[in-house]
């Protein structure tokens, strides 16, 4: 079977590439380390590759905002190619800072044609950059191809700004994927389990194709089940509940 | 030049700024209802209106939740009416402002025009009234740090030139030297006598050079000095102690020790671990945030600065800090609050250790008054490379001196010197030149495409620039070959720094290579192609001489070895004579519930989940067992374990140990006590001692005066008679000395103070237990005797004393014990583990239980005594060492007790599903009933922040 090939974005401050690379080796892609300035002066085309990750980091310090000065250099420089990529086919897969990044420049909750975006992600309630494990409830109804199969998953989330915040008008709109829940799926038990306060409790969303997805908890985090906080507890499971999402992103890449 | 104000929409709430309601609150000022941060940018650049529309609707406020005007704001939008307060909080000249490089970099990206400089501030809009000296505590108390922030009161001009500098060769009569280079008497002698030699005065750049390569902190003269103790003369404290015990134990996978920026072992033949723990103790004490960031950056490239470079894959932080709600009243002039302190220092560690993308998964904070205005932080980073890379490279002559990273401003200038100084009073505004703040990105780039320079073969030599700059960094690497340095070619943050400045600055984030010519171009291409500066600014000769030019000047000219080999031994004094304190004579209380929930809201043994949930320990994706354990992931781990490379089932466990406590009675014992608890700890997670390797940093006092220096030998002994039983080899170290300080005729001293940081490759990552009660009805056993050791113990410290019966080490009886419990948990015989540590099974038993949420049931009576304790008090709280709780199923008993057949172990209860904690005295009377609920909340209140 050919090989799926996989794009990992590198910009100055990413800091989640190498385990995403990992896990997308683990699922069988073949998997590249691309910086940006690559693609930028050309010497690397996104059209080569079937599927592109922004993973987790700090890009550019997070500065004025998080995600916010890699979103305007994709939208600035990479727009056209991005779209074209989203349009051919392509996957596109927003970890954590790529969350912030995608909707921030516009590629997330869908493509849109310059007016003002309808939702961001803001510093969370806490005040608090936080690492800790949430439970997700994943909306199988949603188009995402990335969670197909998933009913739930335990993933660990690190940031200070995740917090999901949109005009009322636009949520009904959303492709939400992901909520965070309590251990019982009670959607309504607040923090911590909603570690950032985010609207509705989303912790992830797509646009309407299901093939650009992004959420704030990191699936490559939890893998294998050594991974998981209480494995010492609970006995460690072959593979952690993230590893499905890069599973199916291959798989689907494949079955084209 | 612009000005904008972006700030949230009236009905968002400010998490930043409700934060800082608390921290007002803190102050005992209530009557602030609510505080608004406004975030304020200068762009200097002559933008249309439209294009200024542009940047803040695209770049610097956020569609959805903020807005901007151009003016000052007074009070937030819409609500008129009521009374605000503005602060507004600008960095002062020459601080470097990490933002600053981000929006110039945004803006042209956005392509509106140029853009000369960008400087941001902040401007809180405080709501509430005040009076005058409220509102300036809060100024001075939260907002502003005059070290590098100031307070601005009216629009300044934001752009001032700096003036150009002007090269002049600055000479010093070497009959006139005196103490600005803080030579000792001897020093000076043999400076004068070199420069009388060469016929000429020396150059002020020479001097510098001289003045840091003879520091305390780049050369250790104290350990490595003539010390008479009593009747002994030691020559040199460290290779008679330290290094001693390495060379003894001589282990194969020990691969560089004791050589290189940090020490380098062997994992698995495939790979090599890198680790080194610095302290960064003075620059914290006057600006929390930066000087512990900066802590962070310096130790992360140390082992990128070792062998030909390693990857940082986590990092330890270990603090010292006086109690939190230490008395303002009380408050020596010129020192930051230590809840200023606190907070600063995990900010900057957080922010900084976070941005890098490496976990911070190991690391403990302790409390005593003394550290008041000489907070310890101690910084570790591990490091993983490819066994081929593991030894120091060496250069040849032609090859070139490549500085990259970071740019060179007037950060930390002098700062190698400020670290061996004690601190006074005006530290605070004397030394501000030597607070250096960091820009994590810089270095995450650097790191990026140095690590991929190294797998091209790029290089013959790297090191860090860390204290005493491109001084310290190129003079020892230069210093068996000789080297050329042109210091115009250093880039610089902004004009006006002379030669000499350029050569000593400690700005951060920066690297030196030593480059083959025929490498050099592609070296450069690379470094460019990430937006990494790399510049070449010397090469290496053959003359062993250290020549630095300035615009075509001879500036300096220092012939190697004297350098290096012409600073003449330090001899110094040492005595010890162990301290008497008052013996306890209160009576055992009948409920011991009450000892325990004080003891576990004890500053020193409370809950640090607020500081450990603020660290990334997840990033990189290798956590196996993580700081925070148990059924609620909110119980304290015993040691961290990560699998440094993913693709095997091999892990790397990093455990500590510290005790200055201990220190008042015996520094000898106490450091004995910091390597059995790191060894514990290992062990308790599931590892053993077959491949443990050891850091050692201490921090003293002015070791000058002899009984300071006496505990110091006294440590260091310790630490070979441990090392060497427990066969533990150290691998590297670092001290910081003269942490004392000075005020109205008074002098505090820090404890003595040992930190112990342990390495230890683990076979099977399968094979890690954490110490969370799991099941009821499983037994609990204590591995390991108790004695009557309350010295320096918490439990005596809840009563305001100290006592004298510190605990001891037997070393040989704690090897074969660990050995033997090493041996069970790797037949996976052992549910659980937990070392007796502070507290002692008191703290430990109660850990247990409410990690796993479960109750237990012990019997004092059980405990196995090395010695009669009529005591329930004692018995439950001694910290005796080389003590384990641990907890086996029941059908594990017999194979369990057959291994431990050989040392002293015993039954001492079962886990229930109760969730009680019941604990029966010696007459078999119940002496505590407390409910796990009760316990968890004494242990979690008290850093509920």
């Amino acid at each position: 079977m050919a090989k799926v090939r996989t794009l990992i974005l590198r910009a100055p401050g990413t800091n989640c590439d190498a385990e995403t690379v990992f896990a997308f080796q683990q699922a069988g892609a073949e998997v590249c380390s691309i910086h940006i300035n690559q693609l930028i002066r050309g010497e690397q085309q996104l059209s080569d590759y079937q599927i592109m990750v922004i993973p987790g980091g700090f890009t550019y310090g997070d500065d004025i905002a998080a995600g916010k000065v890699l979103a305007n250099e994709l939208s600035l420089k990479l727009d056209e190619d991005i779209k074209r990529f989203i349009e051919d086919g392509g996957l596109i897969l927003g970890i954590c800072n790529g969350f912030q990044v995608l909707v921030k420049a516009g590629f997330l909750p869908g493509v849109s044609d310059g007016g003002s975006p309808p939702l961001t992600l803001a510093a969370n309630d806490s005040g608090k950059f936080e690492c800790r494990w949430v439970q997700l409830w994943v909306n199988e109804e949603s188009p995402c191809v990335f969670t197909k199969g998933i009913s739930s998953m335990y993933l660990p989330v690190a940031h200070a700004e995740g917090k999901v915040v949109a005009d009322p008008e636009v949520l009904p709109e959303l492709n939400v994927v992901l909520y965070y829940t309590d251990q019982y799926g009670n959607s309504q038990a607040g923090y911590p389990y909603n570690p950032n306060g985010s609207v509705e409790n989303i912790a992830g969303i797509c646009d309407t194709s299901g093939r650009v997805f992004a959420l704030m908890p990191h699936p490559e985090r939890y893998i294998r089940g050594t991974q998981h906080p209480q494995w010492t507890r609970l006995g460690a499971k072959k593979y952690g509940d993230g590893f499905q999402i890069f599973i199916n992103a291959v798989e689907w890449v494949q079955r084209l | 030049m612009h000005r904008v104000e972006v700030y949230l929409k009236s009905y968002l709430p400010d998490a930043r700024g409700l934060s800082l309601v608390r921290d007002i609150h803190d102050l005992s000022i209530t009557t602030v209802s609510n505080v608004r941060v406004v975030d304020v940018y200068w762009l200097d650049a002559d933008l249309t209106p439209e294009a200024l529309d542009v940047v803040c609707r695209r770049l610097l406020a956020d569609p959805v939740t903020q807005e901007y005007r151009y003016g000052r704001s007074r009070q937030p939008e819409g609500n008129v009416g009521i009374h605000y307060y503005t602060i507004e909080v600008a960095y002062n000249a020459g601080v470097t402002d990490p933002v600053e490089g981000t929006v110039i970099k945004a803006l042209q990206d956005l392509g509106v025009g140029e853009v000369r400089g960008v400087k941001t501030a902040k401007r809180y809009l405080i709501e509430g009234r005040l009076n005058e000296p409220q509102l300036e505590a809060i100024c001075s108390k939260l907002l502003v740090n005059p070290i590098i922030q100031h307070v601005v009161e009216q629009e300044e001009s934001r752009f001032l030139e700096n003036p150009q500098y002007k090269f002049r060769l600055k000479q010093v009569d070497v009959s006139q030297i005196g103490q600005q280079f803080g030579f000792s008497e001897d020093e000076l002698q043999a400076i004068i006598a070199y420069f009388q030699r060469q016929g000429r005065n020396p150059t002020d750049v020479e001097l510098e050079t001289l003045a840091q390569t003879w520091s305390e902190h780049c050369v250790h003269k104290t350990f490595k000095g003539r010390i008479k103790f009593g009747e002994v003369t030691i020559d040199n404290l460290l290779k008679n102690t330290i290094m001693k015990v390495t060379e003894e134990l001589n282990k194969p996978w020990c691969l560089s020790v004791f050589e290189d920026n940090a020490g380098v072992i062997d994992f698995d033949g495939r790979w090599a671990l890198c680790f080194k723990v610095e302290t960064h103790n003075h620059p914290s004490a006057v600006e929390p945030y930066g000087g512990a960031a900066t802590g962070i950056g310096g130790v992360v490239r140390d082992p990128l600065g070792t062998g030909l470079g390693a990857k940082p894959i986590l990092n330890t932080d270990v603090f010292c800090f006086a109690p939190p709600d230490f008395p303002y009243e009380k408050l020596p002039k010129g020192v930051l609050h230590p809840r200023r302190i606190f907070k600063g220092v995990r900010a900057g560690v957080a922010d900084y250790g976070n941005r890098l993308g490496i976990p911070t998964l190991n690391g403990a904070i302790l409390f005593d008054d003394r550290y008041v205005a000489n907070p310890l932080v101690f910084c570790g980073t591990l490091g993983l490379m490819p066994k081929k890379f593991s030894q120091r490279g060496q250069q040849q002559a032609g090859d070139l001196v490549v500085l990259v990273g970071g740019r060179t401003g007037r950060d930390g200038i002098h700062g190698v010197t400020f670290a061996s100084e004690q601190l006074t009073g005006e530290s605070s505004t004397t030394s501000y030149s030597s607070v250096q703040i960091g820009n994590p990105i810089v270095e995450k780039k650097l790191i990026d495409v140095l690590l991929q320079a190294r797998d091209r073969g790029l290089y013959s030599r790297i090191t860090d620039c860390g204290g005493g700059g491109l001084s310290s960094a190129v003079g020892e690497m230069g210093a068996n070959t000789g080297v050329s340095v042109y210091l115009d070619k250093v880039p610089l943050k902004y004009a006006g720094l002379s030669y000499a400045e350029i050569w000593v600055s400690e700005s951060q984030e920066r690297m030196v290579l030593a480059v083959p010519p025929h490498c050099v171009e592609e070296l450069l291409a690379l470094f460019a192609s990430e937006n990494v500066e790399a510049v070449v600014i010397g090469e290496f000769t053959n003359d062993r001489r250290l020549q630095l030019f300035y615009q075509g000047n001879l500036v300096g000219d220092l012939d190697m070895e004297f350098l290096h080999d012409g600073r003449p031994q330090v001899k110094r004094e040492a005595v010890w004579e162990q301290p008497q304190y008052v013996e306890p004579d209160f009576a055992c209380p009948p409920d011991l519930g009450k000892a325990l929930l004080k003891i576990l809201s004890s500053w020193n043994v409370c809950s640090k989940e607020w500081v450990i949930r603020q660290y990334d320990h997840e990033v990189q994706g290798a956590s196996v067992l993580k700081p925070l354990v148990g059924r609620d992931n909110d119980g304290p781990g015993d040691a961290a374990i990560i699998r440094p490379a993913l693709d095997s089932e091999m892990g790397v466990i990093v455990a500590n140990g510290i005790n200055p406590k201990y220190g008042e009675i015996d520094p000898y014992w106490m450091a004995a006590s910091a390597i059995d608890e790191a060894l514990r700890q290992i062990v308790a997670v599931g590892g053993n001692l077959r491949k443990v390797a050891l850091l050692d940093n201490f921090s003293w006092g002015d070791v000058e005066q002899p009984n300071i220096l006496g505990a110091l030998v006294r440590a260091a002994q310790a630490c070979y008679d441990m090392a060497l039983v427990y066969e533990t080899p150290f691998i590297s170290g670092k001290d910081s000395l003269y942490n004392e300080f000075q005020y109205s005729g008074k002098i505090i001293s820090i404890l003595h103070t040992l930190l112990i940081s342990a390495i230890s490759v683990m076979e099977n990552v399968n094979r890690a237990i954490s110490m969370d009660f799991k099941k009821a009805g499983n037994l609990i056993y204590i591995v390991g005797t108790t004695q009557n050791e309350l010295g320096g113990s918490e439990y005596f410290r809840t009563h305001g004393l100290i006592g004298n019966r510190v605990p001891k080490v037997n070393p040989k009886l704690g090897k074969e014990l660990m050995y033997r419990l090493s041996m069970a948990t790797e037949r996976g015989l052992v549910r659980a583990c937990h070392d007796c540590s502070e507290g002692g099974i008191g703290v430990a038993i109660a850990e247990m239980a409410f990690a796993g949420g479960l109750g237990a049931e012990i019997y004092l009576k059980s405990v196995a005594l090395g010695e009669s304790i009529d005591r329930d008090d004692f018995i439950l709280f001694s910290e005796s060492n080389s003590r384990f709780l641990v907890e086996v199923a029941p059908e594990n008993k017999g194979e369990f007790e057959e291994i431990m057949s050989s040392i002293c172990f015993c039954n001492i209860g079962q886990v229930t599903d109760s969730e009680v904690l019941e604990i029966y005295g010696l007459s078999g009377r119940k002496v505590l009933s407390e409910p796990i609920s009760q316990l968890k909340e004494a242990w979690q209140k008290p850093i509920r922040w």
